[in-house]
């Protein structure tokens, strides 16, 4: 019996360190947890929770500052901590495989993908050249990849990135091995994409009785594809159970936190359309990237047509789309940061998307924007307030009273006024966004334009500063454009929603109508393919 | 709206946690073994150029007839001012027209650190107002890279050599000539920061608090190029040294009677067999000043910038 | 691909333009009167006259241009003063040397640089690592002609093994022309191994770091494998780059090699012209210089292809 009944990972009280001088002593710190075959185990957590650590030390790929220093990791009864090299070696790709977050980068670029599946191949078996080619574009074709004999010979970057990672689910899964390892696997796809990945995982594992190890930081994913969840905070285990359990009742106080902090996909009723003055109107706005080449004929593209959105005062906007669906190419021609070709922006009044830079200037002051990247969007050589109080400098107010002013609004972003002359690297993530967001109201604008502004934040960080952001243009009556590809977060922030894909804005109307009765078919797939859509984060775990 | 977790509002704590003021990059590169051990023995090199005159010598370009080829460590017998004659060792021995190659070594070290330093000061300098201007006004960088690309497709040396050629010698001009050949890689390497670093977040949030053009080359942008020249300017440095050295080496640099290692080891070449001393004292100074700058360099590199350690 | 060749070629054209405007103003950018400076200090008034007439210096500076570039492309580079011969008889004369010079280097160099790299990176940090970029750095410091000095008294006077300088055509004597060429091409390739070293060893260490060379671990493939197989030519590009901005280095060594080791090749021309104010043969040799670099550089340019799939744009 105990062959099929035996757990295919069994990870035993499994510590590791982290080298001297980090900010704690252990990457993971006494870990228990068991994968059994046909099973996906999510183990989720957010940055900095040990979640990766502890795959790569599965599979013997830890980095050599990280050393396991204590624990057992038994893949079928055979400890793998106390295996030679040669012996891990051997049974990566046959026993354990793994794939990894970026399929972009994680195949070689210069080998065409079929060598890459053939290299596994001939690694750990004795089959001839046609077994071989045989073997492969059996697996090329379980994973669902058009036409295997071309995609066979291609490079990786012939290929789009959901076919790339199709790829090295082909190469992980070639030789049967008992336990995948996917590593954060969607993260770095689009939803529609990563709905198709999930499904495909799910497949292979049920029809092999594979045992997957998922790790994720993402709720919806787990919601999709988990039987069993793990929960982990600092490198701890706060509590593990089937997956209805852990999203449905919770019994640590954390779980709950970060459950309640998903946001719902269903938008909250925002009542009728206020009577406001419109702040912002785009009239045909359009931008076409042309190449100039000496021998082809000029390439274009087109990442921005035909948008006509319109924001008023104390509104929320939302543009939501996949990447390169021109979301942020809109945003910027808004901003003037690029110049629109086509169409016209009007502000008020005025039109500013043909204006020169110089008669811009004046106008600048009127529409602020917050970056994604909260480690990029402040000049890590200059003090918070120095970059707080620039704008309303450029504007002729003088120092002491920008400093004032600076003050209040860290108070309105909640952090501490005397924090304002010290450097960004000494604030977190979360934290930075907030002074973005006090450097940009500093300029007293009318519009302020988010830009995937919470979407490299952990979850919980993630709801702060959303709430923070509706407060603000709550209590500052302000024109806000949040720009996202998080069907969740545009679900809860936004009064209206334009969707849009490959440049067109596809639908565009009120949240609860777009959300609750999509009418063009992009956006039905968009929502159909959304993980975790048919469980109710919010009000679980609030329960 | 009250739901937010206390850790994140007002969060003093964390923030005084974290050390108080950005480490200086410069102050943390000091601490480099290699930045240490090239500097000690610059600054020694610096030391005797500078206390040259009162370190044993003599006048550097003072020809003695009588005592011409003479080994290291034989005694001459020379004329002093006065008229009486006095004995002296020669410690690195004599050229074939008498000087003293010692004297003729230390005072050496003048032209080359000169060299060395004015040569990275102009090039450098140049080269980041060109490049800033390349980087930033669109118009102007087509123009400009052309320019440069046709400079770097003429070897240096020789762009160095046909530049003397004409200018004709002296250490200023010997200076131009191979500043010349080294600021399109400074325009380059500014240009290329200046085009990433304008992408940045933190520039465009700039640009949208409306900050001017100007302020925002000097305050956001220009900063970004510091580190990597400081690590350009030693290694320009070091070549500018060894470049002066084989112009001179080759006859077309400094004027001849000029002590320089090069035109020391220019004047020994001819009777090399019979005195390598001539080649081999000013072949050893040269030789650990450029390593020295180049260890600094290399130490310099890893601590201020580690993305450009990649390449060479 | 016969695209991609054709227009890096069509992208060299102004990069040699800039050099012909350069080469050609060398004369013009001269305080003073280019005739004058051409004829020399003791010149009367009467030959620079002529001088100035022969180079047709008394028309419009773009007619000038127009004339010189015309006979450059017809390979007509004008006449050496010094020497009684066309430039041109001059440079065919001295080729010789120099190219088998910078050939020799090339593949010695070469042939230490890249597996000296390759198991410094592979050994990185190790007692070898630290060894081969301690002797690169040597190699960048110490002048090539202080080298070839040390060779000469070794190995030419104290050992007797090799000739002290001169050379010996390829055709004439083999045995020789290798005995006349072990040194130059030592002291010449010093410094390009210390550059192709250093550069594999970074290149090998950078490609080392990346998300594919964990995916080859993750499939089981040993060590060797991986670096033989999936870094190596991932590392082939940037490489090569230097490789080919390496050859402005081995062309300036060039003229200082052949100095020290008495080679009658086109660097000692270039050097005997600068003292002789010999201004068509030092234009025409910076010239030749350059298109050579170039073409070496565009040829390189070209392969990368061969390496790298992604690169046919």
């Amino acid at each position: 019996m105990s062959v099929a009944q035996q757990p295919v990972l069994e990870v035993r009280n499994l510590s590791v360190s982290l080298p001297k001088g980090g900010d704690r002593a252990h990457a993971v710190e006494k870990v228990s947890f068991t994968v059994n075959p046909g099973e996906i185990v999510c183990l989720v957590g957010e940055s900095g929770s040990g979640k990766s650590v502890i795959a790569f030390t599965v599979m013997g790929l830890l980095a050599k500052a990280l050393k396991p220093t204590s624990g057992e990791i038994l893949l079928q009864g055979e400890n793998i901590l106390a295996a030679s090299e040669a012996r891990l070696r051997e049974l990566r790709c046959t026993r354990m495989s793994m794939i990894f977050q970026e399929p972009m980068t994680a195949l070689n670029p210069v080998m065409t993908c079929g060598e890459q599946i053939d290299e596994v191949l001939k690694t750990h078996t004795k089959l001839d050249t046609a077994a071989r080619k045989a073997k492969i574009i059996a697996i090329l074709t379980r994973v669902k990849l058009p036409e295997p004999e071309r995609v066979y010979a291609s490079f990786p970057h012939q290929l789009s990135g959901g076919q790339r990672q199709r790829i090295m689910i082909a190469m992980a899964l070639v030789l049967d091995p008992v336990l995948l390892i996917a590593d954060e696997p969607t993260t770095a796809l689009d939803v529609t994409t990563q709905a198709e990945i999930l499904k495909l995982i799910a497949e292979l594992q049920a029809g092999q009785g594979t045992g997957v190890l998922f790790i994720t930081h993402d709720f919806g994913v787990v919601a999709e594809i988990a039987h069993r969840v793990a929960v982990l905070r600092w490198g701890e285990l706060v509590e593990m159970g089937p997956m209805e359990q852990i999203l449905s009742r919770p019994s640590q106080p954390y779980t709950k936190m970060l459950i309640s902090s998903v946001p719902s996909i269903h938008p909250v009723h925002r009542g009728v359309r206020l009577e406001g003055v419109t702040v912002l109107r785009t009239d045909k706005l359009g931008k076409t990237y042309s190449g100039k080449s000496f021998f082809q004929k000029a390439r274009t593209v087109k990442a921005a047509v035909d948008v006509d959105l319109d924001i008023r005062r104390g509104e929320t906007l939302g543009i939501v789309g996949e990447s390169g669906s021109g979301k942020s190419t809109v945003a910027r021609c808004i901003a003037r940061l690029i110049d629109p070709t086509e169409g016209k922006v009007y502000l008020g009044d005025t039109e500013i998307a043909t204006m020169s830079a110089r008669k811009l200037r004046p106008h600048r002051r009127r529409v602020q924007i917050v970056f994604q990247d909260p480690y990029r969007s402040m000049n890590p050589r200059i003090t918070v307030g120095e970059s707080i109080i620039e704008g309303p400098m450029n504007f002729g107010l003088q120092r002491d009273e920008a400093i004032a002013r600076a003050r209040k609004l860290m108070e309105t972003v909640r952090l501490d006024p005397n924090a304002l002359d010290r450097y960004p690297h000494q604030f977190s993530g979360g934290q930075r966004q907030r002074i973005c967001i006090a450097r940009a109201l500093a300029m007293e604008p009318e519009l302020l334009i988010a830009d995937e502004a919470v979407s490299a934040l952990d979850v919980s960080v993630q709801k702060q500063v959303l709430q923070l952001l509706d407060e603000i243009r709550v209590r500052l009556n302000l024109a806000v454009l949040f720009i996202t590809h998080d069907l969740r977060v545009a679900a809860q922030i936004c009064d209206y929603v334009a969707v849009m894909s490959k440049g067109r804005v596809v639908e565009y109307g009120s949240a609860e109508q777009v959300f609750g009765s999509p009418k063009d078919p992009y956006t039905q797939a968009l929502f159909a393919a959304a993980p975790g859509r048919n469980w109710d984060f919010g009000k679980a775990g609030a329960a | 709206m009250s739901a937010i977790v206390p850790d994140e509002i007002v969060d003093s704590a964390s923030i005084a946690a974290a050390s108080a003021k950005r480490r200086s990059l410069l102050a943390l590169a000091i601490r480099n073994p290699s930045v240490i051990i090239g500097g000690v023995i610059l600054l020694f090199m610096l030391t005797i150029a500078i206390l040259a005159p009162v370190l044993g010598t003599v006048d550097p370009t003072r020809i003695d007839p009588a005592s011409r080829n003479k080994k290291p460590g034989v005694e001459i017998t020379y004329k002093q001012e006065d008229g009486t004659s006095a004995k002296r060792t020669v410690l690195m021995g004599t050229d074939s027209l008498g000087r003293d190659v010692y004297s003729r070594v230390l005072y050496g070290t003048r032209v080359s650190l000169i060299v060395g330093a004015a040569v990275a000061v102009c090039a450098v300098g140049l080269g980041l107002v060109i490049g800033l201007v390349s980087g930033y006004v669109r118009w102007a960088d087509g123009i400009i890279m052309r320019i440069m690309d046709g400079l770097m497709a003429i070897p240096g040396i020789l762009l160095a050599i046909a530049l003397v050629s004409i200018w004709r010698a002296g250490i200023v001009t010997v200076i131009f000539a191979i500043v010349i050949p080294e600021i399109p890689r400074v325009v380059r390497l500014v240009r290329s920061i200046v085009l990433t670093v304008r992408e940045e977040p933190y520039v465009e949030g700039a640009i949208s608090v409306g900050t001017p053009t100007f302020i925002l080359l000097f305050r956001h942008i220009m900063p970004n190029t510091i580190a990597p020249l400081i690590v350009q300017a030693t290694f320009t440095a070091a070549a500018a040294i060894l470049t002066e050295a084989i112009l001179s080496f080759l006859g077309i640099g400094i004027p001849p009677e000029t002590p320089s290692w090069g035109n020391i080891m220019a004047e020994g070449r001819t009777l090399f067999r019979v005195f390598p001393h001539n080649i081999l004292y000013p072949g050893i100074f040269l030789a650990f000043t450029v390593l020295a700058i180049n260890i600094m360099g290399d130490g310099l590199r890893d601590t201020l910038d580690p993305k450009m350690s990649k390449k060479v | 691909m016969l695209d991609f060749i054709a227009r890096r070629l069509i992208a060299i054209i102004p990069v040699l333009a800039v050099v012909a405007v350069f080469v050609f103003l060398m004369l013009r950018l001269t305080p003073g009167d280019p005739a004058a400076v051409i004829a020399g200090d003791n010149a009367t008034s009467d030959q620079i006259a002529m001088i100035r007439e022969k180079l047709g210096l008394t028309l419009p500076i773009w007619q000038q241009f127009a004339i010189w570039m015309g006979d450059i492309l017809q390979g007509n580079f004008g006449e050496s003063y010094f020497f009684k011969k066309t430039v041109a008889e001059l440079i065919a004369q001295r080729v010789e040397p120099t190219l088998a010079l910078a050939i020799c280097t090339m593949v010695l160099a070469l042939s230490v640089a890249l597996p000296l790299g390759v198991i410094a990176a592979y050994k990185q940090g190790s007692f070898l690592d630290r060894f081969v970029m301690g002797v690169s750095v040597l190699g960048f410091s110490v002048p090539s002609f202080v080298i070839g000095y040390c060779l000469i008294y070794v190995f030419a006077i104290e050992l007797g093994w090799v000739p002290v300088q001169g050379y010996t055509r390829i055709g004439v004597d083999f045995g020789g022309f290798i005995e006349h060429m072990i040194l130059p091409s030592i002291t010449l390739g010093i410094i390009y191994v210390a550059l192709v070293a250093r550069i594999t060893r970074a290149s090998v260490l950078e490609v080392l770091n990346e998300d594919y060379i964990r995916t080859a671990r993750a499939k089981g493939l040993s060590n060797r494998v991986v670096l033989m197989r999936h870094a190596l030519r991932n590392a082939a590009v940037p490489i090569l780059t230097v490789i080919g901005i390496g050859v402005a280095l081995l062309i300036g060594g060039a003229v200082v090699t052949e100095s020290v080791f008495g080679l009658p090749g086109l660097g000692r021309l270039t050097v005997e012209a600068v003292l002789s104010r010999d201004f068509p043969t030092i234009q025409t040799v910076i010239l030749l210089f350059s298109v050579v670099y170039v073409v070496v550089n565009l040829l390189i340019d070209i392969s990368y292809t061969l390496f790298d799939p992604r690169i046919r744009y």
